[in-house]
């Protein structure tokens, strides 16, 4: 008998905790019932701390807000993707109606997870054509599976820096267009003191070198990540392993993996005046557009020049491509707001002659078709470089996926490996990454 | 008396009259105790017995913390006992820390103990020295050393390089980056030497004195007179430093961040472990997987394991003794 009571005490118990749980796990939810004339105060968390970019933000604002005069604007600057998510999954008054993250890594993740608001019904509603507003390379990273719950919000090119006076030194008359001329020219401009150490590295290959993420080289190959399945496929495209191979080739032109790997401790911080390039410690580097504002703010010791980065010697015709990703906006799910938030959206992305002032104010690449065209654009030739590379039919952004950037990790973690020599099969290394990867993506599947 | 005759209860056996009364002090006395109890049982069900059944609930599902969990079995079970490379780095470093980090804290933190104690002047002084380190904030200590080992830039290799002896690569190199690690966790040992010396202290000094006049030497002393009086602050010592040392994270996080020279701020993926995941504890793996890729089910997994462990650890440091008492019947 006690028994019997004790077995209905802890099944009610369970059932009970079962309950509370599951009550536990419910989202908080949002609204598109808004009326976006009627006084609100919204806000957005955006993460730019740059005071000059601060600065460009703010002002971009306030231009709203003289647009849209029922609509106050609380800005939050400096949010890490990680910070807004946590916010989202909390919800409550002091979570963002306005949300943008820095890397496009994640945008599967969240129209997946539906944390951030699908933005084709509002498009809709306001008569915004997306196809021709924006290139199809941004519409593409900021979706997932027809699902667009973000857009781009201006854009990043990379492409390669490069010293001109070490060039001239060298005597190499123009920057590398091939893979061929990259490594060549590498070994060219590699200097070394007395003792053997180096005084300046021709390009710093290294993956973990601050934007040298294998996934920003590899574009130079136009690779392809995932077969018309969804399936992983580095192992099956020939070009996984042909840039693989180029990496530790660059790196043997210049002393190796681990000579290189100790000189890159003593770099300083990226965005530091101690960094790689701005110290003449390397003189090719690669990198995205808003370098260029740095290297001038800084006051750069000595001329500089921008290229697209090489391509490989048998796709010499797609030379002027590279890597895309950019800044992304979006509504949150738990926003109270939507409309008035899709207002703000529309007006920082949509607007031409917003999009063009703030690019020019942060030195980023517009992401519409008719700012990219606008002749009030910046003029700087070693800016219009990038503004070329977004251009390119090539160029190429990562494909969104479920789990956001975890594939992206998973390759880097293999990179690493590789470059260090550590992968003594690389197609079996490839094959496990693949299954690793499906793996990763199929337990993200609801 | 007849089977069908109902039997009367003689009166000598006559019914409880009190049973009601004691019923109700009974009562009482449960409430009671129950009314002290509160406080503490409150906080236990809601900071621990409520986690840990959410924990439990979650591992079998499939979460992301935004939509409703669905049920998906063992799914997450699978993914990490059999599909996640990660697992078994980070519970290697893990055990790795309790076994290695926890082993020297206490040895150092009762050799440092010992000779503060034994100090006739400047106590005060060294006292002080010892314990400072560990007022230090751990992000700070942790950044503190990244710069000295930092083996390109670092004061501490360009020193050894000019006394010709081969610098390591500290943080930046797989092998090194645990022991480097555990150099840190010792920097800061003033925590276990104070516990140490308040229990060295309390050693009567009468069986110091009978021990000298028995020709005890100093080795002597220390295993019979010492030793037996201050095991049971070491073995608080190992436990807690085990349970500690099982949710060890910010340093190893912060340390890997640094050395692999990649840039804190938005739109940055930090990846822990770093270098070759040699530095990633299944704290940070948790924290990865819930919060990075949404993948709750999986976190909880790995959250249960690691608890799990860390039970069974410390029950049996708890009945063994830590091999330092005899096990009480």
């Amino acid at each position: 008998m006690p028994r019997l009571r004790m077995r209905i005490c802890l099944s009610a118990a369970l059932a009970g905790a079962g309950l509370i749980l599951s009550g536990c796990a419910n989202p908080s939810v949002g609204s598109d019932r808004d009326d976006p004339t009627q006084p609100v105060t919204l806000k957005f968390w955006h993460g730019w701390s740059n005071p000059a970019e601060v600065k460009a933000v703010d002002d971009s604002i306030a231009r709203f807000e003289k647009l849209h005069p029922n609509i106050k604007v609380k800005t939050v600057n400096n949010v890490t993707d990680e910070t807004v998510n946590q916010a989202l999954r909390a919800g409550g008054d002091d979570a963002p109606d306005v949300v943008s993250s820095f890397t496009t890594n994640n945008v599967g993740q969240y129209c997946s997870s539906g944390m951030w608001v699908d933005l084709d019904p509002f498009m809709k509603k306001t008569g915004v054509e997306k196809a021709k507003v924006f290139p199809k390379t941004f519409l593409d990273y900021t979706s997932y599976q027809g699902k667009q719950c973000a857009l781009p919000l201006l854009a990043d090119a990379y492409g390669l820096y490069y010293n001109k006076d070490a060039f001239k030194e060298a005597g190499i008359e123009r920057p590398p267009r091939t893979m061929s001329e990259f490594k060549r020219d590498a070994a060219k401009l590699t200097k070394r003191k007395a003792g053997g150490s180096y005084e300046r590295a021709g390009f710093m290959p290294n993956f973990r070198l601050y934007q040298n993420s294998p996934d920003r080289l590899f574009a130079q190959w136009g690779p392809t990540y995932f077969d018309k399945k969804g399936k992983a496929q580095l192992a099956k495209d020939p070009r996984t392993r042909q840039f693989l191979a180029t990496q530790r080739e660059l790196m043997d032109a210049q002393g190796g993996y681990a000579a290189l790997e100790k000189f890159r401790t003593t770099f300083g911080d990226e965005m530091s005046p101690q960094s790689s390039f701005m110290s003449q410690k390397a003189a090719m580097h690669m990198d995205g557009e808003w370098r260029g504002l740095m290297l001038k703010e800084g006051k750069a010791k000595f001329d500089w020049g921008t290229a697209p980065l090489p391509v490989p010697d048998d796709q010499a015709d797609t030379y002027g491509r590279g890597y895309l990703t950019g800044t992304v906006a979006g509504i949150a799910h738990n926003s109270k707001h939507q409309n008035a938030a899709w207002e703000l959206v529309r007006f920082l992305t949509v607007d031409t002659d917003q999009v063009v002032r703030f690019a020019n104010a942060i030195h980023n690449v517009p992401s519409t078709f008719a700012a990219l065209t606008s002749p009030k654009l910046d003029a700087d030739p070693s800016f219009r470089t990038f503004i070329d590379i977004a251009r390119n039919p090539h160029s190429q952004a990562m494909p969104p996926s479920i789990n956001g950037g975890q594939y992206i990790t998973a390759f880097q973690d293999f990179a690493y490996n590789a470059e260090a020599g550590k992968v003594p099969d690389l197609g079996k290394g490839l094959r496990d990454l693949d299954a690793q990867i499906d793996a990763d993506n199929l337990q993200s599947v609801n | 008396m007849s089977l069908v005759e109902s039997p009367e209860r003689p009166a000598a056996t006559a019914p409880r009259p009190k049973a009601p009364a004691l019923r109700r002090k009974h009562r009482g006395q449960r409430l009671r105790t129950l009314g002290f109890l509160s406080p503490w049982l409150v906080g236990f069900s809601v900071f621990f017995g409520y986690p840990l059944l959410a924990t439990v609930y979650f591992s079998f599902m499939h979460y992301n913390q935004i939509q409703q969990p669905s049920f998906v079995g063992l799914r997450n079970w699978k993914y990490v006992f059999t599909q996640m490379p990660l697992f078994g780095p980070a519970l290697w470093n893990t055990l790795w820390l309790v076994v290695v980090m926890v082993a020297l804290r206490v040895v150092f933190g009762l050799g440092i103990g010992l000779l503060v104690t034994k100090i006739k002047s400047g106590v005060g002084f060294f006292r002080t020295a010892f314990y400072l380190p560990y007022l230090a904030p751990p992000v700070a200590a942790t950044v503190a050393f990244v710069f000295l080992l930092n083996p390109g830039t670092g004061p501490v290799n360009e020193i050894l390089e000019a006394l010709g002896i081969p610098a390591p690569g500290w943080f930046n190199d797989a092998a090194w980056a645990k022991p480097s690690l555990v150099m840190l966790s010792l920097w800061g040992i003033g925590d276990l030497m104070v516990i140490f010396m308040a229990a060295l202290l309390d050693v009567p000094k009468e069986q110091y004195e009978a021990a000298e006049l028995d020709g005890a030497g100093a080795w002597a002393r220390f295993r019979y007179v010492t030793w037996p009086s201050i095991t049971p602050i070491v073995l608080f010592a190992v436990v807690t430093g085990v349970v500690q040392t099982m949710q060890y994270y910010t340093q190893a996080l912060v340390a890997g961040k640094l050395a692999s020279g990649v840039t804190i701020g938005p739109g940055t993926v930090i990846q822990p472990g770093y270098p070759d995941h040699s530095t990633l504890t299944v704290p940070q793996l948790v924290y990865s997987l819930g919060f990075q890729n949404f993948n709750t089910g999986a976190a909880c997994v790995l959250s249960l394991v690691l608890f799990v462990i860390a039970m069974a650890v410390t029950t049996l440091l708890m009945r063994k003794r830590a091999g330092l008492l005899p096990a009480e019947d």
